[in-house]
């Protein structure tokens, strides 16, 4: 069972009480009166407008507006439409949605529901990673009380709407993370992700309408309709409004959750939140949101953790996984590491991905055996030239960013790496 | 026959959840793993009959996915998490003193087939680094001493 968050807020405040996983200690503290709210004072359209006025955005690391996501889904009822709650979670340095299924099912679930009336959907499947078996138990158990209190299956809470969920486990494959390879993986293929359009909502899984929205954007709902779009707006920026839970890692005092509004400078959250580094140590770089985010340099940290002001300093919010590096640990290393996970997990559709991610890892492990020129670095930032905006699906630009960042700010130890034939970080940790 | 009685009958209750059959693909794996440790080429031909399909669109997803084996694995799965959080935090120390610890290399089974071991990418614990997985059950907070009797433990 995950640690409780070292600092919550609304998604997380009740997440160090075992109870609260439960349907009995849920509804204790007011749970599920949001989705008996909408399904009877509220139609489907007034809740998508509420959520679109909320400017709640996903919080799965692309920051799509949800509202606007639902109001794309048809609303003729001549076939079934489909929710997707995306458990994949697996961008390296994220945490915080096995603490959601774990700790806060009926949260989620609550979410589920909600968005199943706003968009009309009969059916959510919930796509969990396959190492989150205990957290999928978890969310399996809070799934079967709902169906034997009436708030899951042919009669939800007495108002004639009709909603099923079923939890689908994936086998580990990171791409199945990317929405339309999940899509594909739930149909029992394997986890390509398929050519944009058609879009999922209007050919999604089994060929039918489907909405892809994350386990926090889900669990955010039911705050939204309890509380209304102003209460919302209260956290966070004026862009970006809402908490989120920063997953903390790396070498910080202490590695955690914490659950903050975006905006909440990223210093702010490093030093003070995760009291800062280790004894005698300094930090050097920050990479902000997951793997995929490129790293800031220590100067930089002093930037709201919203993407209006991230993507300022070239950037993103992604996950918000923030992963801290000091001054014992060569960049030329974190970039082998780096770059074998996307050359791993690339699914090898696309020529650029393919052999990009493939060339990627090679020459940086070149450069960290000493082996490197100038040249090679030049090559790294064409290859990952070529790699960004030509592919059927973001990985490659996913897998491009990173490698830029950790250039753009510490292009020093790839050249001292290449001048000197080895390692200037002798107390780095070995690969 | 492979599959037993049992597990084909969780499987039928997979297939009734999806719109189409192929839909409890990944979950019969999973269900078929659980009674038998890997899926044979013989298993792989059960399940295609039972999904409609050719066998070896079955052993196409066994093979895309890392959790699914095309060959025997030892009675435990070990894995220790080797992305840059955990890495950060000694994982990769931890990955060799296991593999001196009962004399393997990563991707290797034990001569007496107790312990398959392996490394994996990130595995959702980065605030606990470094960490290990056997089977379904993580271990987090890890120091070498901690891991090794874990080990000792397994039968
Ligand atoms: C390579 C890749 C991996 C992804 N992995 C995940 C993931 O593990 N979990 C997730 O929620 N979204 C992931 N996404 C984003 C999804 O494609 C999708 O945008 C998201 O689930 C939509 O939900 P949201 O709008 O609520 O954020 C990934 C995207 C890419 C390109
Ligand atoms: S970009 Fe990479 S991961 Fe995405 S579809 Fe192409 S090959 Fe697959
Ligand atoms: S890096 Fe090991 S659990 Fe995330």
């Amino acid at each position: 069972m995950q640690k409780a968050p070292f600092v919550t807020s609304y998604l997380t405040e009740h997440a160090g009480d075992d109870a609260f996983a439960t349907l009995a200690g849920y509804r204790a503290r007011g749970g599920w009166e949001a989705a008996r709210k909408a399904l009877t004072q509220m139609s489907p359209d007034d809740v998508v407008n509420l959520v679109k006025d909320a400017g709640l955005q996903g919080r799965g690391g692309a920051g799509f507006g949800t509202g606007m996501k639902w109001s794309f889904m048809p609303k003729a009822a001549d076939k079934p439409k489909y929710l997707v709650c995306n458990a994949d979670e697996s961008e390296p340095g994220s945490f915080k949605d096995r603490l959601l299924l774990e700790r806060a099912p009926h949260q989620m679930l609550e979410g589920i529901v909600i968005g199943a009336w706003a968009t009309g959907a009969s059916k959510t499947f919930v796509y969990v990673r396959g190492e989150y078996a205990q957290p999928a138990d978890v969310l399996q158990r809070a799934i079967d009380e709902c169906y034997a209190e009436g708030l899951l299956g042919s009669d939800v809470m007495g108002t004639g709407f009709a909603h099923d969920v079923v939890v689908t486990r994936g086998a580990g494959a990171y791409i199945c993370g990317e929405e339309t390879g999940l899509l594909e993986s739930l149909e029992g293929k394997k986890g390509q992700p398929r050519k944009k359009p058609p879009f999922p909502a209007q050919y999604g899984a089994f060929g039918m309408p489907t909405t892809v929205n994350n386990v926090e954007t889900f669990s955010h709902v039911p705050h939204i309709v309890k509380n209304g779009p102003a209460w919302f707006k209260g956290f966070g920026t004026e862009k970006s409004p809402g908490t989120t839970i920063f997953g903390v890692s790396g070498l910080v005092q202490r590695p955690g959750l914490y659950e903050l509004p975006l905006g909440t400078r990223l210093d702010e959250i490093v030093f003070q939140h995760a009291g800062g580094p280790l004894p005698g140590r300094k930090v050097r770089g920050v990479i902000p949101g997951g793997m995929s985010m490129p790293i800031l340099p220590v100067s930089q940290l002093d930037v709201p953790m919203a993407n209006e002001f991230l993507r300022e300093r070239k950037t993103m919010l992604g996950t918000g996984g923030v992963m801290v590096i000091d001054d014992s640990v060569c960049m030329v290393r974190v970039a082998c590491v780096v770059t074998y996970f996307f050359r791993d997990e690339s699914c090898g559709q696309c020529t650029q991905c393919r052999e990009g991610t493939g060339w990627l890892h090679k020459i940086v492990q070149r450069i960290e055996r000493g082996a490197g020129s100038r040249e090679d670095i030049d090559i790294l930032l064409d290859v990952c030239g070529k790699m960004e905006g030509q592919t059927i699906c973001a990985f490659a630009d996913a897998a491009a960013w990173p490698v830029q960042g950790l250039l753009r700010h510490f292009r020093e130890d790839f050249e001292a790496h290449v001048e000197h034939g080895k390692c200037p970080f002798p107390q780095s940790f070995e690969l | 026959m492979v599959i037993s009685a049992e597990t084909r009958a969780a499987i039928d209750a997979e297939i009734a959840k999806y719109p189409k059959r192929r839909g409890a693909l990944l979950p019969a794996l999973h269900l078929v793993q659980k009674q038998t440790g890997w899926i044979s080429p013989e298993t792989a031909q059960e399940l295609a009959a039972i999904f409609e399909i050719h066998p070896i669109e079955v052993m196409e997803v066994v093979t895309f996915y890392n959790m699914f084996y095309d060959r025997p694995q030892g009675r435990h799965h070990v894995y220790v998490c080797t992305n840059l959080p955990c890495s950060l935090r000694g994982a990769r120390d931890l990955l060799k003193e296991i593999e001196q610890h009962l004399g393997i290399e990563s991707g290797e089974t034990t001569p007496d087939g107790r312990i398959t071991l392996g490394h994996e990418e990130c595995l959702g614990a980065c605030a606990w680094a470094p960490m290990l997985r056997i089977g379904a059950q993580y271990h987090e907070n890890l120091d070498v001493e901690t891991a090794k009797r874990l080990l000792d433990e397994l039968k």
